[in-house]
């Protein structure tokens, strides 16, 4: 399945970027299935650090997203 | 007789004590003398010539905030022998590794172009065209980290450090008045009250005291120097040390700021460099040099930190211990991001005011997951032990934090909406 994969890329690519392309892909699947799941035990504080943290890069780029929106309008 | 031999057991000691401190020093005193980087250098300018010696007082007490967040990262770097990257990695998995690999990597990137443009714009009042000062910088850049051993890239760095206490010559060069800078400077007060433009002023001072790539940068230095538990304490003083001179750097150059340009509307240090010249060629010299210094220490350090935390994650060989046949991909990625962030300044038109505008912006979507992590990390027992944060540790850290995260995202809001805040 992979090596069909693999050679589907380097058809599109042509042979040396698809198996540089390939490659990168197989290692960056391989860092996350190494880190698939958290390898500390988190606490109540730290879980709600974290979700904190989500809602705070939403609410960022939400802000950016306005800006842009407001830029492309031209009233910024 | 017992006097003098009292006298020569403690001098003995204080130069051992000095010997070992020059062979642990390193991480802490460049990671805080790099913090004065081009873009920390042209805020120090401008609130200088804004409002004189007033803000001193605020400077100084940026210094044990910069000390509390980097020494977390020596204690971490110290027990876990892992990057900063790596760790985030596998303490918080996969979204929030890729997040800040990511998020670092367009930070740091838009931070070289800044560096890139505070040296070209420092080397053109000499004359020197921007393309010759790109190659050369490069050049350099790549020659110090071919020794292949940590320590020579280290000491030559420090050199370069010593190189941006070049402000306190050029403070002395303006003949301030001492009685002056301490009826103004040492009193905490608000120059005019608290309005938007001091507030904007204040924000700039605090986000150039702590940067995401500090964080990533000293954890990895302190691991490539192999630094181990019982070189702890070795670290925490080497960042004390480091704290106290980018303070006193950036106090020196609010002084000459604040002698020569008082009043005036500063927008880059190289500005400030070019008024000084015409007004006293020796200081405008002097900070053009320390300009120049200070977008090259801040390139140097920021283009390392990409490549350990590449190398940390994706496995491949990154310590400055190995010559490029042994690390290549470590030192590719060292050259390719210094290549491309020089080859934006020379390109005509490039939007560089915008660049270092969006820095700020960036940079406040990663620093606050930087140390959310950084406490978390440092409070877990089973990676820290003994090292853990104590109680002290956690209501400073915690505090400086808040208060980082707060003031950083005001002002990356107030970059993304100047009228916000009057």
């Amino acid at each position: 399945m992979r090596d069909e994969k693999m050679e589907s890329i380097e058809r599109v690519f042509g042979e040396r970027i698809g198996s540089i392309i390939s490659e990168s892909t197989g290692k960056i699947r391989s860092i996350n299935q190494k880190y698939a799941t958290p390898k500390i035990k988190l606490t109540g504080g730290a879980k709600f650090a974290l979700l904190l943290l989500r809602f705070y890069l939403i609410f960022l780029v939400v802000l950016l997203a306005y800006k842009f929106w407001t830029i492309v309008h031209g009233s910024a | 007789m017992d006097l003098l031999s009292k006298f020569y057991f403690n001098y003995s000691k204080l130069i051992k004590t000095i010997k070992i401190y020059l062979l642990l020093a390193g991480p802490g005193l460049i990671v805080m003398i790099a913090d004065n980087d081009a873009g920390g250098i042209t805020t120090y300018a401008a609130t200088g010539a804004k409002f004189g010696y007033s803000l001193i007082w605020f400077l100084v007490l940026l210094g044990p905030v910069a000390y509390f967040v980097q020494e977390m990262t020596v204690r971490l770097g110290a027990v876990t022998k892992h990057g900063h990257a790596e760790a985030i990695f596998s303490a918080f998995g996969s979204f929030w590794g890729w997040f800040s690999l990511l998020d670092l990597t367009v930070v740091n990137w838009l931070t070289m172009v800044t560096e890139f443009i505070g040296m070209t714009a420092a080397l053109s009042i000499f004359g020197v065209p921007p393309a010759i000062t790109v190659v050369i910088v490069i050049l350099v850049m790549f020659g110090i980290v071919l020794s292949g051993r940590y320590w020579t890239w280290e000491k030559i760095t420090m050199a370069f450090c010593l190189v941006n206490l070049i402000y306190i010559p050029a403070a002395i060069l303006v003949h301030p008045s001492v009685p002056d800078i301490l009826r103004n400077g040492i009193v905490p007060n608000f120059p005019g009250g608290f309005n938007g433009e001091l507030f904007f002023l204040l924000m700039a001072n605090i986000g150039t005291t702590i940067a995401p790539w500090m964080i990533f940068f000293q954890q990895s230095a302190v691991v490539d120097k192999q630094m181990k538990e019982k070189d702890i304490p070795w670290g925490k003083f080497d960042t004390v040390v480091g704290a106290i001179f980018t303070v006193l750097v950036a106090v020196f150059i609010i002084i000459v700021t604040g002698t020569l340009l008082y009043g005036m509307n500063i927008e880059s240090a190289a500005q400030a460099a070019q008024v000084m010249m015409g007004m006293h060629p020796w200081v405008g010299t002097l900070i053009a040099i320390g300009l120049f210094d200070a977008g090259f220490l801040g390139a140097i350090c920021i283009a390392l930190t990409n490549s350990w935390a590449f190398g940390e994650v994706f496995g491949w060989a990154h310590s400055l211990n190995y010559k490029v046949r042994e690390a290549l991909w470590f030192y590719v990625f060292y050259f390719i991001g210094l290549v491309t962030a020089g080859a934006v300044v020379l390109i005509p038109g490039a939007p560089l005011v915008l660049i270092t505008l969006f820095v700020q912006v960036i940079a406040v979507t990663l620093l606050p997951a930087a140390l959310v992590f950084l406490i978390i990390l440092l409070n877990n027992e089973e990676i820290m032990g003994k090292y853990k944060n104590t109680r002290f540790d956690n209501i400073a850290n915690i505090t400086i934090v808040v208060c980082i995260i707060v003031v950083s995202s005001l002002y990356g809001i107030s970059t993304l909406f100047p009228n916000l805040f009057g």
